[in-house]
């Protein structure tokens, strides 16, 4: 992977100045790179990692496997894409084994994911059995510890 | 004891008379203050792999916690032949031409007693590690240092040591990638070093624990080159690619009659490398690849980021090409190494270890480890350009 992208994936606020030193180029080139990036869609955004522990938001988050009927035209993706665009899914993907999408739900209550499952999910045509997860908590997300404070033992000067 | 002899008078002359490091005495005064951003800290800031953790823990449930072979674990040895063959290119033994130390340093002193008898001359070059001066004299050995400078990158060229050179050298001691300097040799560079040992039938003493953190080039060892193999005591460890400075493990490989003297004094002052470092060792061996270049990659972009900085704020900072110091020239303020870092350290809390820490030659410059996050390094370089202005407006 382009060394740029690991750089923004690993602090995608380092500034285009920073990210120029650390690559031996020009500001001007990491801008246009990041530009060109951006508009081809392989950069599709940017966000905050957050400890949503911590917060107290009041929702819940489903894990959800779905077998589904893969679609004559158009395999998995048909069921699939319409199955992302409610707004409730935050992440889904195709899976290997034993079940055929595996789905990140979100609700303000359990009742309320409950509900986007029976009455939103099960019923989409091609969709033949869901099993739903209730997340309880979060230990590492996006390869980032939420609970573990990062320490350094080391001794300040050593040979 | 009746004020007849001080107990400093009754100590040995050679330990009594050699100067504690210069490291450790900087460090006993960083330590006595508070929000020092360090860039003298001489290992990885990243984690032991956590698979390395995992399988030492499982070990140490397993009960991996006896004596092992003087030598090491065979298990060990075979996988480390393994890793010296593919990586830097020189068959060993497992059996009889490996041996399982406790860190490099002890392998290191393990060479220098095996191989020296009071008055051979051991020739090494500054700015070096810190030990290599003491370690030579604990041996009874006479230490000819050759300066390398950044004129030229930090390496070594035959003519240096042609000018040092006596009838009474015995040993050639090497370390590239170097620390301080981040000098490495490039294969033709080493092929000179190779026929200079080989005409004046030197062994040759290299230690190349940074092996495997070299940025544009990869790293050749002189082991490789024709002839070297059989003169030569191969010192490496787990420290610097795997992050386990702690585990304090390295290993030597050589020639088995060199190897057995070295077991020699290892069986009968260390007896074995601690088996838990050993267990850790062999799972760090099992995927090397994966560990390290993720972590070469982050050390290069720092490279180049702190080297800019140097150089965009007026100091001469030759390009490193291996480990992960910089050692820019401070030699134009006017101060001692020193007296640079000590006010540096007051004024900006930003510690920096005086280039004097690794031979009379580091004087006019300092080491700069990059060895610690990337938002250190932006906060200590907008330290230090601060204080150089300050230094500059004050000439």
């Amino acid at each position: 992977m382009d060394e740029l992208l690991t750089i923004l994936q690993n602090n995608a606020l380092e500034s285009p100045e920073t990210i120029a030193r650390l690559l031996g180029v020009s500001a001007a080139e990491v801008n246009a790179r990041i530009a060109d990036y951006e508009k081809r869609g392989v950069i599709r955004g940017y966000q905050a990692i957050l400890n949503e522990d911590e917060l107290e938001l009041g929702k819940v988050t489903a894990v959800i496997e779905v077998k589904v009927t893969p679609q004559r035209e158009g395999g998995f993706d048909t069921i699939a894409n319409r199955v992302s665009r409610f707004p409730e899914v935050r992440s889904a993907y195709l899976m290997s084994g034993t079940y055929d999408l595996l789905l990140f739900v979100e609700g303000r209550t359990l009742r309320e994911v409950a509900a986007f499952v029976s009455e939103r999910l099960s019923p989409l045509e091609g969709v033949l059995s869901t099993s739903t997860h209730f997340m309880l908590k979060t230990y590492k997300r996006f390869g980032v510890l939420m609970h573990q404070e990062v320490t350094d033992e080391r001794l300040s000067v050593t040979p | 004891m009746n004020g007849s002899v001080s107990l400093r008078d009754r100590l040995n002359l050679t330990v009594r008379d050699i100067p504690r490091s210069g490291i450790r005495d900087f460090f006993d005064i960083v330590s006595t203050m508070k929000d020092v951003i360090s860039l003298g800290i001489g290992e990885p800031d990243f984690d032991t792999p956590w698979h390395v953790r995992e399988s030492t823990v499982f070990a140490l449930e397993r009960g991996a916690t006896h004596y092992t072979s003087n030598l090491g674990y065979l298990e060990l040895r075979r996988a480390l032949s393994r890793y010296v063959r593919k990586v830097f290119g020189a068959e060993y033994d497992p059996e009889s031409e490996v041996l399982v130390t406790v860190g490099v340093s002890e392998a290191l002193d393990l060479a220098l007693r095996a191989l020296i008898n009071p008055g051979d001359e051991v020739l090494y070059h500054e700015p070096c590690y810190v030990s290599y001066r003491a370690t030579i004299l604990f041996a009874h050995g006479v230490p000819l240092a050759v300066e390398t400078r950044p004129e030229n990158g930090f390496r070594l060229t035959r003519a240096m040591l042609e000018a040092k050179v006596t009838p009474r050298t015995k040993v050639l001691m090497l370390n590239f990638p170097n620390n301080p300097t981040g000098g490495i040799m490039s294969r033709a560079d080493l092929e000179d070093i190779a026929a200079f040992a080989r005409e004046r039938d030197l062994i040759v003493v290299t230690d190349e624990i940074y092996g495997e953190l070299t940025y544009d080039a990869p790293h050749t060892s002189i082991v490789s080159l024709p002839g070297l193999r059989d003169r030569t005591i191969f010192l490496h460890g787990f420290s610097k690619a795997w992050a386990m400075t702690g585990f304090r493990l390295g290993y030597a490989c050589g020639p088995a009659e060199l190897i057995d003297a070295m077991m020699k004094v290892h069986q009968y002052t260390m007896l074995c490398a601690s088996s838990l470092g050993q267990k850790a060792a062999l799972e760090a061996l099992a995927r090397p690849e994966s560990d390290i270049a993720e972590m070469v990659n982050e050390y290069r972009r720092r490279r180049n980021f702190i080297v800019k900085a140097f150089n965009e704020m007026g100091l001469d900072c030759h390009r490193p090409l291996g480990a992960f110091y910089a050692f820019p020239s401070v030699a134009k303020f006017g101060l001692p190494s020193r007296d640079f870092a000590l006010k540096l350290l007051h004024e900006e809390r930003v510690a920096v270890v005086p280039g004097t820490a690794f031979g009379a030659c580091g004087e006019g410059f300092v080491r700069c480890a990059y060895a610690t996050n990337l938002e250190n390094v932006k906060e200590a370089m907008v330290r230090i350009e601060r204080f150089t202005k300050r230094l500059a407006s004050a000439q």
